[in-house]
């Protein structure tokens, strides 16, 4: 119990580094002319597609994108509910769903945006006693009734095996086992998409802008 | 129990990231996402009932504390009552979620279309 929770503490201290990292970086401000000209209440996120070579990225990605535009301040449409319900109406593949073009899926399921994911980079690469763990995507926010680009962004985050390399290799060695051996189901690239996430959708000056339902909404726009 | 540790510690992570500013958190999560996630990954290990047993707990604490459950849940919940045949309450849920999100009534109006057809 106490070695789990110092490896969580380890892994709490390296993720929070990696956010600051990610996070601060100053990035050109987006421009929301479009954005604030048909601001969305609901936003259907359709599976994304998946360039990585990890094919589980998929599914374990779009498990983590409600939570954040949720509290951003949209409905987002149920993610798995929404994948079954194309995969029952003729579309098996999240390449295809991809294709559905956004009018049609706002006629469909009366969504005010749809957002396209691309997973570019979703997975650990082993380099001798460590492993690296990236996870990039890119985001684009559609207007179902114009067709128009309301926002779009792009998510990275990458996280080191044993992120407090202790100086020793031996204790490096089996930190690094036990990492690998506790996320072996919930693999570190599921939790490396959430930081990711909060590099794509939270910077103030790039992010997703608040929607109705957040309390910090601005109604003046 | 143990994926819904790291989503915690992510959680928090996020909040320490000084410059962005976490907003408050509107929704309570609870393990519908984590139970998204685990339920792709090996659905043998995470069949429907056990989804919705962790769900209705989860609602209950929602209740509890005085918050709502996020967007989709209600939907997400009636999904899987009826792949386990409860459609009455499949249908109430759909009901629940069109209530609680007027967005999310012509989706839902599909749905419950879906769920009469035999």
């Amino acid at each position: 119990m106490t070695t789990r929770a110092r490896l969580a503490g380890a892994w709490l201290a390296a993720v929070a580094l990696l956010a600051l990292l990610g996070g601060c970086e100053t990035a050109k401000p987006y421009d929301y002319t479009n954005f604030h000209a048909h601001p969305p209440r609901s936003i259907l996120v359709i599976p994304p597609l998946n360039e990585s070579t990890t094919l589980e990225g998929t599914y374990s990605y779009l498990s983590t994108v409600s939570r954040p535009i949720a509290e951003r301040g949209y409905y987002v449409f149920p993610v798995a509910v929404v994948d079954q319900f194309f995969k029952d109406n003729g579309l098996p593949t999240t390449g295809e769903m991809n294709q559905v073009p956004p009018g049609k899926v706002g006629e469909i399921t009366g969504a005010d945006a749809v957002m396209y994911l691309d997973l570019k980079q979703y997975g650990s690469k082993f380099v001798v006693f460590n492993s690296v763990t990236t996870v990039e995507v890119t985001a684009k926010l559609i207007d179902t009734r114009t067709g128009t680009l309301l926002w779009e962004g792009r998510g990275f985050a990458q996280q080191s095996g044993n992120g407090n390399g202790s100086g020793s290799l031996l204790a490096d060695l089996i930190a690094a086992a036990i990492t690998q051996a506790i996320n072996k189901k919930a693999d570190t690239a599921h939790n490396v998409s959430r930081i990711a996430n909060a590099t794509l959708f939270l910077p103030e000056n790039t992010g997703l802008p608040y929607g109705p339902y957040s309390p910090r909404y601005d109604r003046a726009h | 129990m143990r994926f819904l540790f790291p989503t915690l510690a992510a959680g928090a992570a996020v909040l320490l990231a000084g410059c962005v500013t976490p907003p408050p958190t509107v929704y309570t999560w609870g393990s519908y996402e984590e139970l998204i996630y685990a339920a792709y990954l090996s659905p043998q290990d995470m069949p429907a009932e056990k989804q919705i047993e962790l769900l209705e707990k989860d609602y209950q604490v929602a209740r509890s504390t005085n918050h709502r459950v996020p967007p989709g849940w209600h939907a997400h919940l009636a999904a899987l009552y009826y792949q386990v045949g409860r459609v009455d309450q499949a249908h109430q849920e759909l009901l629940t979620e069109k209530a609680e999100f007027p967005e999310s009534a012509t989706f839902v109006d599909r749905l419950i279309a879906n769920l009469k057809k035999p």
